[in-house]
């Protein structure tokens, strides 16, 4: 072959490469944006695209059946794979490729709120005739911004204490002693508690969950991190800096941060040999997941389920989870607005309880019930559906689930959100690597979110 | 070497734009041409375009709503600008980043430089160790840094087992701040393979016969490295030297991955990990603050253009060429 024709080969095949790549990102691109129809439905007039559903599980699967056939079969729903990223929603934005509804969690609903990123839901509610007393009141207050209800709350953790019995007996300690209502008490409960061998820290006495759960010390005064309406910063006020001092004072008491987080960081909570299965930890709070996780994995744990409990003794708990919401330039927001009715409705959740229950009933694992951000369906799973499991630890947790809802409260939407949460964390950070005072952390912590939410606004 | 001086001033623009012109009556510039397109193409729209809009970007409030087109893109004057000079966390992360690139370039450059010798020395077994060392190098840096906060966790961490078995205290080296950016280092050295090759390549280029002069005039080993080595290898160290300062700057994938994003431990991220790419991506990607972090990235941009220019003016005394220029 002369050197001409290899010339021109090469150059053909430059090319070639070329346009097949570009075509390779075209049809990649095509194929996320179609997916496939839960329902199956080969003929469709409308098509609902969804974003940020990313789980596939019987949970989900049975809900997205659900809310697909409520809407009829005239309608595909386009339902990616992929949970919500914030870099591909922008993106999606800026290609004018707008989702008709996104799957999100509530604390980041504020920020797109405020840059009018979403639709307000007062029509949908009104035009669909949604009952949002049916959702939990301090759930709507996520996805509340000034004054209009931006996200229609889906599943819901909510935080209580997890007590380690068996630790508990071992080190002489009632349970009733492991409690928030009195500090006191329970800083001496966590110097029994916690045990160091051969200078290492070998179990947690109790972990106050900080900097995450922080807004929960700080509800122990009663108080808020933030203003009702999410413009107000209240991070340096006098009740944050002593639930600081006082939580990072019980992860001293294991020999500092570092010593903490080391051994922390060792904990598979998700496993066989989770910190409660082997005793690796006497108590702390967590989200409500956990007890499915353990009812599952380790049902031995002689665990104690108690609510966090304020200065004077009722209990509160922290709401976080899921929410529906439109983006402004939706296609189609009604279509949007009655699927998300659907997916969160007592219907679907009863549907999908009642299958996970005999599901786990085949296989011979134990249901611990759903939690939602809907208080009826909540109680319905609770009611028609839930058996308890044998367990005593594990049902009285479910009884207290059940009933936790209703002293719950939420951080409220703020419209610089993000930046929000993370003044507060950075701020308990610093003092938790002995950087700052706790009054020095939050008054810096205070200045960094007032002026991200002043910007914002 | 000195350099070849001419007498004569070379041609002048018009001269120079006239021989490029007339390049385009052979084939051959056309084809060469045709094979860069695809280069070309990636540059202007991957780089050079990005780059001019970011520039423009850095001047005005885009975010969300700009982004989605629910709103204008408004300028704002160098308000961005004069923000990054009063954002304490700006100051922190290039403290931070500083830090880290003052400490992870001399170090890797001394330990590729120390592996390859030694490869150079060790003769048919030098492709088994070349391979060896840089195994690392082809280890996603995600991988790295999950790896990170296994084999440093100042509990149970092998590292701190083998200090141990030393007699040693081994730090909190995830989670003590003044730990953190040594650990980050000694995860960029243990991924040094890169560097080592190209060192390796300019010690192979070393001639024979300039070492054999030197032993005959009675050099030591050490005068035969820094006389003969080292000069002679310099445009290698300084083209590194460069490479890793860029990319010390811009350190995310690892810090980000053990600190900041899905393989992190939580919400605990130090302020000693909070490194500048971090932080000009936590403004852009997650408080969509495009034109401030715009900002950020042109700060940063001019701060490594600076670097680069000193170590360029600073190489001509050190770096030797053999093509005659230094």
């Amino acid at each position: 072959m002369s050197g001409r024709w290899i010339r021109l080969a090469a150059l053909a095949g430059t090319v070639a490469l070329s346009i097949a790549s570009m075509a390779g990102l075209a049809s990649a691109r095509s194929d996320a944006t179609t997916g496939t129809s839960p329902t199956g439905r080969a003929v469709a007039s409308r098509t609902l695209n969804i974003y940020g559903m990313g789980g596939r599980d019987d949970v989900a699967q049975g809900r997205l059946d659900f809310a697909g056939d409520a809407l009829g079969s005239s309608v595909e729903v386009s339902n990616p794979v992929g949970g919500f990223n914030d870099q591909a929603f922008l993106a999606r934005l800026a290609a004018g490729d707008v989702p008709d509804l996104v799957y999100i969690s509530r604390n980041s609903v504020g920020t797109y709120a405020a840059k009018n990123a979403f639709l307000p839901l007062a029509s949908c509610i009104r035009s669909q005739s949604i009952d949002t007393k049916q959702y939990r009141a301090a759930a709507l207050s996520e996805v509340r911004y000034k004054g209009q209800i931006y996200a229609l709350p889906e599943f819901t953790n909510q935080i209580t204490m997890l007590v380690n019995q068996d630790v508990a007996k071992a080190a002489g300690v009632a349970v009733a002693d492991i409690q928030t209502t009195n500090w006191k008490k329970l800083r001496q409960a966590n110097k029994k508690l916690l045990k160091v061998e051969d200078g290492k820290l070998t179990r947690i006495g109790f972990d106050p969950k900080i900097p995450e759960f922080f807004p929960l010390w700080v509800k122990w005064f009663g108080k808020d991190l933030i203003s009702k309406d999410g413009l107000k910063a209240q991070l340096n006020s006098r009740e944050a800096v002593a639930a600081l001092a006082y939580t990072v004072s019980l992860i001293n008491d294991h020999g500092g941060w570092n010593r903490f987080k080391a051994f922390r960081d060792t904990f598979d909570f998700f496993g066989r040999g989770n910190p409660f299965a082997r005793n690796q930890i006497a108590a702390m709070p967590f989200e409500s997941f956990i007890y499915n996780v353990f009812a599952d994995n380790s049902p031995q744990i002689d665990l104690v389920a108690k609510y966090f409990t304020n200065r004077k003794g009722g209990p509160i708990t922290l709401f976080s989870g899921s929410g529906w919401a439109i983006p402004r330039g939706s296609k189609d927001p009604d279509l949007a607005c009655q699927f998300m009715k659907a997916m969160t409705s007592v219907e679907a959740w009863k549907k999908v309880g009642k299958a996970r229950f005999d599901l786990r009933k085949r296989q011979g694992r134990a249901f611990t019930g759903l939690y939602t951000a809907n208080t009826k369906a909540d109680v319905a799973v609770y009611e028609d559906i839930y058996q308890p499991i044998g367990k005593k630890g594990f049902d009285d947790a479910v009884a207290l689930l059940v009933r936790a809802p209703r002293y719950g409260f939420a951080i409220p939407l703020s419209p610089a959100s993000a930046e929000f949460r993370q003044a507060w964390i950075d701020g308990i950070n610093r003092v938790l690597n002995g950087q700052q005072s706790p009054r020095q952390a939050l008054d810096q912590a205070q200045r960094e979110a007032q002026t991200a939410i002043d910007k914002a606004k | 070497m000195a350099s070849v001086a001419t007498s004569t001033a070379g041609p002048g623009p018009r001269e120079r734009a006239r021989r490029w012109f007339s390049g385009f009556r052979e084939r051959e510039t056309w084809t060469a041409y045709a094979f860069l397109l695809p280069w070309v193409f990636g540059f202007v729209f991957l780089t050079a375009g990005p780059m001019v809009a970011s520039a423009y970007l850095s001047f005005t409030n885009y975010g969300v709503e700009q982004i989605a087109g629910f709103s204008p893109t408004e300028t704002v004057g160098t308000e961005h600008y004069r923000q990054l000079v009063h954002d304490e966390k700006i100051r922190l992360a290039l403290r931070n980043t500083f830090t880290f690139t003052v400490m992870m370039v001399p170090a890797t450059m001394i330990v590729a430089l120390a592996l390859a010798m030694i490869l150079v020395r060790i003769g048919r077994a030098a492709g088994i160790f070349r391979t060896i060392f840089y195994i690392p190098q082809i280890t996603p840096p995600v991988a790295a840094a999950i790896l990170l906060l296994v084999l440093f966790n100042g509990q149970v961490g092998i590292v701190n087992r083998g200090l141990e078995l030393l007699g040693i205290q081994g730090p909190f080296w995830t989670t003590d701040p003044s730990w953190i950016k040594p650990s980050l280092v000694i995860l960029s050295v243990w991924s040094v393979g890169g560097t080592m090759v190209i060192y390796l390549a300019a010690l192979h280029g070393v001639p024979r016969q300039l070492y054999e002069a030197a032993a005959i005039d009675g050099a030591s080993q050490w005068r035969r490295f820094r006389d003969v080595t080292l000069p002679m290898i310099s445009p290698a160290l300084f083209f590194t030297f460069i490479i890793l300062t860029l990319s010390g700057l811009t350190n995310f994938t690892e810090v980000y991955t053990a600190y900041f994003g899905a393989g992190s431990t939580g919400a605990e991220a130090p302020d000693a990990a909070l490194m500048y790419a971090v932080y000009l991506f936590r403004q852009q990607f997650e408080f969509f603050n495009m034109g401030y972090g715009s900002a950020m990235a042109w700060l940063l941009f001019g701060i490594a253009m600076v670097i680069t220019l000193v170590q360029v003016t600073v190489s001509r005394r050190f770096v030797f060429y053999q093509g005659g220029q230094k």
